[in-house]
């Protein structure tokens, strides 16, 4: 099936069993992107696991993403998926206010959600409700922030050797 | 240093300490003695996190050859090493445990810090990784490098040496020492 032809396919069945979720489609790049709300999220990625059309039995990866001027859908949760019996690859995003980073779990769907979800958890601070065990995994247990959200700096900040007279930085 | 010959036996002694000989006997000060005998047989801990590990895997292979430097038996028990040996980018999540295995090592115990990553964190500048070694555990020598080869690898031992032969026997137990120590939190 060409890309066109997917893309119309899941989208029409993501209208018919949950309408009032599918906020956008897009095509991006080679992709199908799909903008749902929240609540659903892991009741469509079930839906799709089962029909007997799509079979999207494969998350090839999930991760967090961080809009600091979205307003009101500033944190969000990347899943792209791969139907192995079809070859289909598409992508869905779902956003959360900043202050309420509350997105329910895929783990339900797929058990391999569990170590992503909790990296998303530990760089964004992503709340996934629902999840076994939602601890860090790569930073340090005390850790006080989610680093990789967009007002944190990247560099170390307790170097004192960065003379900014020296080099004009 | 001089060059102690066995008459009869076909054997020297190379770089031994400075003393008085003759036939069969060689008289040197005890601290020499030992000074010599500990840098001969120096067993290093290889901590060995990233490329910085491959070069020593080289200079430990047949090329270079540490093991003419009397280091070739790796110890991988911190309790029985002589040189802690830090190669490569140290992460925060991982500085309790370089400093948990520094702890372990007995005395007396030596620090060689290889390249940048592990000297002061490298091109790594940033909220994961920990800026430079000696903001946790003591170090003695740096190899600057990124990664430096086996020659300064090589260079770096051979200074470590230089410090094991001419190390006092009781500098261990000087307050110096200790305060050093505890400058790092270590009793």
């Amino acid at each position: 099936m060409d890309l066109q032809g997917l893309t119309a396919l899941v989208e029409e069945k993501l209208k018919q069993r949950f309408s009032d979720s599918l906020l956008a489609t897009e095509v991006h790049h080679d992709m199908p992107v799909y903008y749902v709300r929240r609540e659903t999220i892991a009741d469509i990625l079930q839906y799709m696991y089962h029909d007997g059309e799509l079979r999207f039995q494969f998350l090839t990866t999930l991760c967090g993403l961080h809009f600091p001027d979205q307003k009101g859908n500033e944190l969000g949760v990347m899943y792209q998926l791969h139907s192995l019996t079809n070859n289909y690859r598409i992508r869905l995003k779902t956003f959360a206010p900043i202050e309420d980073p509350k997105i329910p779990t895929v783990t339900t769907v797929f058990s391999s959600a569990n170590w992503q979800e909790r990296e998303t958890f530990d760089f964004y601070g992503v709340i996934f409700t629902g999840h076994p065990d939602l601890r860090r995994i790569l930073n340090m247990d005390e850790m006080n922030y989610h680093p990789l959200r967009k007002e944190y700096p990247l560099e170390d900040g307790s170097r004192d050797d960065k003379n900014d007279t020296m080099f004009g930085r | 240093m001089s060059t102690i010959s066995v008459p009869g036996i076909d054997m020297r002694a190379e770089n031994a300490p400075i003393g008085a000989e003759g036939p069969g006997w060689f008289t040197t000060k005890l601290d020499d003695a030992v000074g010599w005998g500990r840098k001969n047989s120096i067993w290093p801990l290889p901590f060995a996190t990233s490329c910085c590990g491959i070069e020593f895997m080289a200079t430990m292979g047949s090329h270079y050859d540490l093991a003419r430097f009397g280091s070739e038996r790796l110890s991988f028990s911190p309790r029985q090493a002589d040189l802690l040996m830090v190669m490569g980018t140290i992460a925060k999540k991982m500085g309790p445990i370089l400093r948990q295995i520094y702890e372990q090592m007995a005395e007396p115990k030596w620090v060689l810090c290889m390249g940048a990553c592990a000297s002061t964190g490298g091109i790594f500048d940033t909220y994961s990784v920990l800026q430079g070694i000696d903001r946790i555990i003591p170090v003695d020598v740096y190899i600057p490098g990124c990664p430096p080869r086996p020659e300064q690898v090589l260079e770096g031992i051979m200074k470590i040496q230089e410090l094991v032969q001419n190390e006092s026997p009781r500098r261990r137990d000087s307050p110096e020492y200790k305060a050093m120590l505890n400058k790092f939190g270590i009793e």
